[in-house]
């Protein structure tokens, strides 16, 4: 019975993935995604449909097509607007605390939880 | 006559409310063991006033009363009924009024549910919730009021924003409000069991129905209003991480922590302090996201219109709250021994509690840190998807891991399960995922980690569920159907996010676009006029070269004439393996239209996966009321 | 609770209640003010009304220069017109026009209907060479010396006291 939950499992993720596969990734569509409409409210360029959207979205493939990478792109219109255009904040000395608080309380609840096992082990002792 | 009347009942609620405090302070002095039916009295009429005043201003909604400021700014004749009377939470003021109908009614729920319970600590928390609503009746009177008159009585309204006349987001509000907004009642609870140095288990048996109440239905609320997202925004997508979607998860967060962390208290009386910090920073939460939401201090495309007086006050109200709750806490918090045994069940609800607090850290370090930054700095960033996504996707790994071990730890006893039992599924979870990359060529290492480690979760639960069908109790039913919920809501949306296509380009009425395996073409637009809109539906045929078949979609520009908006509809066609996805928009000053195409796989089963986490919630609600 | 804990609290507390209070009263408008000191691109432009090539390094023949993005179908546009008409009569300033998504016929109906304030008009009819400006919307006005370097960005349209301080920089 398991077998053939399994088998029918397999197949079907091998029907699908076969189907969409080679999905090229779509590099255009992922730099859009990453790119802030700077006239909307909270929108994505990939998913506005303003004049200025439209217009970056030209921009983006003009670079592409002349051999600009995706972090050139970035760092081209990060030069132009500003870091607000871009969705994901770089790494630079203004964000260092966004990218690193996260971590350093996840560290603090991995200490916190090991003092309190230490605490009962100790207590075992006695 | 409707503005009067509305307004009478607001005050004479609010008069209500003083009532309650006065009394209950006076009653918790007094000799008796119950509080006496003068405040039962008091709050069923408060119950009554309040709700009478959300009818009057849904009167003015089906009524098209113009005379009312809100109805006016937000209504309109040529509305549909369904719509006109969802509109009425769907603006600042109105949403406020609902806001503190919710407050009242966990205020009467508890009275009735709970009148049993010692007399001190019912009249306490009786006291902090109404202290709570008339905060927000002050806030609602003052600055916010639905019912304030506006003459001479227009003779038609401003209408409403045509992106909201959806049936999803018409129960959005109030599902979201009986999640964080009934929040409220266990921040109360919190503070009077603190004053009255409350037993740790009573107060876990008093305050977990709540908790399970308003965590079913916050999941239900953050489900409805991404369905809502994915259905009507148009960008195929479901979760932005935009501020307003994170002000709903921050509190999800916490009441799951805390869902967890009361099973503890209430089996093992430890953890005493940590429910009640829980408890207090969930519905503290919930304010403050709606601070950020309506304040106008944060950039949201869900946003209402922003006031910085409305902001004003409601940080001055979160001051206070959280002030208050501090000295409280300082003052009466009882000194607490935490014991407990690795790998026994209070271990990992623990680890739980640690992962969630992480996750609900990192959503809102993201979400205001914008603020600090500019305040601080001046300088603008933008912290959107690739932040949450980087950061909190290798955690999930360990978490599903964890939580198909967890349930099965006992209490007390910390005993290894069987490993052989783990390891066998382990094995299955990697052969799969490795067939799967060798078929797919799907090289991200952290995304074929998350497929293992849902997979593995996904099994172990039904394998649980499968050996112990029919033996066991309520909660071990509930738990398994909410973790399998969530592997599986993992899994789906990491195969969504693996396999969606999306194509974006340009094309004119008549071309044909051929795209990998795919040929589109815009056959023609046909212009139609409705009731209160003008749309423009294009006909777009999809061939897919692989299997010769063809799907029609009929994406929509519509053109609202009150007010003046152009929207987008997106054709979806929805089936249970995947979902097509168009939205048309046309470019100013040329013939050409953006067609923006994609394949969603999954989506009803990401849907599906979060009414099972919910449900799970559910049947537990079921075992206490079968109690 | 202990002492030190309760006051690291509500020290952390009162800042984050600080920051959003501050929060709440700075009205920030978004707007590039990180180009001020940077040069203009150079690139080549269309220019309007004749069929020669034009490129922006030819801008620093002039002392300085107020590139001026517009439209025939800018409301704001009209507005700001009489102060570049003004600003056009000074001898140490060059004011330099992009017309932004437009029809040539539109746009030199609304300069002979509003005043001629460009010594060359440049168009950019899909947007795509705005972008390289930082520009996002019109009208725009960029300054610039004779180094090509950005001295001032005006985001919308430009008002009395914007002219007497371009007129203080550029010296009478």
């Amino acid at each position: 019975m398991k077998n053939i939950k399994i088998f029918t499992l397999i197949f079907a993720l091998y029907n699908f993935g076969c189907s969409n596969l080679l999905a090229e990734e779509n590099l255009s569509n992922k730099i859009y995604k990453n790119l802030r409409c700077l006239v909307c409210q909270g929108q994505s360029i990939a998913d506005s449909n303003s004049d200025f959207a439209q217009t970056i979205k030209s921009v983006v493939n003009d670079k592409l097509k002349e051999g600009m990478n995706e972090e050139e792109i970035y760092n081209f219109l990060a030069e132009k607007y500003g870091d607000w255009i871009l969705y994901n904040p770089p790494l630079k000395n203004e964000s260092y605390l966004l990218w690193t608080l996260p971590y350093v309380f996840f560290i603090l609840g991995a200490v916190f939880l090991f003092f309190l096992l230490k605490k009962t082990l100790k207590h075992k002792r006695y | 006559m409707l503005s009067e009347i509305g307004t009478l009942f607001v005050l004479i609620s609010t008069l209500l409310s003083f009532f309650l405090i006065f009394f209950s302070t006076k009653e918790i002095r007094e000799k008796s063991v119950y509080p006496s039916k003068k405040i039962r009295n008091f709050s069923l009429l408060q119950f009554i006033f309040t709700n009478l005043s959300f009818i009057v201003l849904l009167v003015g909604y089906i009524a098209s009363d113009f005379s009312l400021v809100n109805v006016y700014e937000n209504s309109h004749t040529t509305k549909p009924l369904f719509y006109k009377i969802s509109g009425v939470w769907g603006n600042h003021e109105g949403s406020l009024l609902l806001w503190i109908n919710i407050l009242v009614l966990f205020s009467f729920l508890f009275l009735i549910k709970n009148h049993t319970i010692d007399k001190k600590f019912q009249l306490l928390t009786l006291i902090f919730q109404n202290m709570l609503i008339i905060g927000f009746f002050i806030f609602l009177i003052t600055i916010s009021n639905p019912f304030s008159k506006i003459f001479p009585v227009p003779q038609e309204g401003l209408g409403l924003n045509p992106i909201l006349q959806d049936p999803a987001l018409a129960i959005h509000p109030p599902l979201l409000y009986l999640g964080f907004v009934g929040s409220s009642i266990y921040f109360s609870l919190a503070l009077a069991s603190l004053i009255c140095k409350f037993d740790g288990k009573n107060f876990a048996n008093v305050t977990k129905p709540w908790i399970l109440f308003s965590w079913f239905f916050q999941t239900l609320g953050i489900l409805v209003g991404s369905i809502w997202a994915y259905y009507e925004l148009g960008w195929g997508g479901y979760w932005f991480w935009d501020p307003v979607e994170n002000s709903s998860l921050i509190p999800w967060f916490l009441m799951t922590a805390l869902l967890h962390s009361i099973l503890v208290l209430e089996k093992r009386g430890s953890l005493y302090l940590w429910v009640i910090t829980l408890s207090i920073l969930t519905f503290t939460m919930s304010v403050t996201g709606t601070f950020l939401v309506r304040s106008g201090i944060l950039n949201s495309v869900h946003t209402f219109a922003n006031d910085p007086s409305r902001g004003l006050y409601l940080l001055i109200f979160l001051s206070i709250m959280i002030f208050s709750s501090l000295y409280v806490f300082y003052k009466f918090a009882p000194k607490e021994k935490v014991e407990f045994k690795p790998f026994s069940k209070e271990f990992f609800i623990l680890i739980n509690n640690w992962f969630m607090i992480f996750f609900l850290i990192t959503v809102l370090i993201g979400t205001i840190y914008p603020i600090f930054l500019e305040i601080i700095a001046n300088e603008k960033i933008s912290v959107g998807p690739p932040y949450y996504n980087t950061i909190l996707a290798p955690f999930v790994i360990p978490l599903l891991f964890l939580m198909s071990y967890g349930p099965q730890a006992n209490w007390l006893v910390s005993k290894p399960a069987e490993i052989k039992k783990l390891v066998t599924v382990l094995f299955l979870s990697v052969c799969l995922i490795i067939i799967f990359i060798y078929f797919t060529n799907q090289k991200n290492i952290l995304i074929n980690l998350i497929l293992i480690s849902s997979i593995y979760l996904i099994f172990q639960t039904f394998l649980d569920l499968l050996k112990n069908l029919g033996k066991k109790n309520f909660s071990f039913y509930s738990s398994i159907f909410s973790h399998l919920g969530f592997g599986l809501l993992i899994f789906f949306i990491s195969l969504n996010s693996i396999f969606s296509i999306e194509h974006d380009f340009n094309i004119k009425i008549g071309e044909k676009r051929k795209l990998g395996n795919l040929e589109i073409t815009l056959q023609d637009l046909k212009i139609y006029p409705e009731k209160n809109y003008k749309k423009f539906v294009g006909n777009l045929m999809v061939f897919y070269n692989k299997n010769n078949s063809i799907e029609f979609l009929n994406p929509e520009i519509r053109i609202y004439n009150q007010p003046k908006t152009i929207t987008y509809e997106a054709s979806i066609k929805s089936n249970v393996l995947s979902d097509t996805y168009v939205t048309m928009s046309n470019i100013s000053k040329s013939d050409f239209y953006n067609i923006k195409f994609q394949k969603k796989p999954f989506m009803n089963l990401i849907w599906f996966s979060t009414i099972l986490i919910a449900f799970g919630g559910f049947i537990r609600i079921l075992e206490r009321r079968t109690k | 609770m202990k002492k030190t804990t309760l006051g690291i609290t509500v020290v952390v507390v009162s800042f984050i209640i600080l920051v959003f209070y501050y929060g709440l009263n700075t009205e920030k408008i978004y707007d590039t003010e990180d180009l001020v000191g940077k040069p203009i691109p150079k690139i080549d432009l269309k220019l309007l009304n004749e069929s020669k090539n034009f490129n922006t390094e030819e801008l620093s023949k002039n002392n300085f220069t107020l590139i001026n993005f517009f439209a025939s179908w800018c409301g704001p546009c009209r507005k700001e017109h009489k102060h570049l008409i003004n600003l056009s009569k000074n001898k140490n300033i060059k004011i330099f026009g992009i017309n932004l998504k437009d029809e040539k016929s539109q746009a030199n109906k609304f300069l002979n209907k509003l005043g001629n304030p460009y010594y060359l008009i440049a168009s950019d009819h899909d947007g795509k060479k705005a972008v390289h400006f930082g520009v996002f919307g019109i009208p725009e006005t960029i300054l610039i010396d004779n180094d090509l370097n950005i001295i001032k960005k005006y985001i919308g349209p430009i008002d009395d006291l914007d002219v007497k301080k371009i007129l203080k920089l550029v010296g009478k």
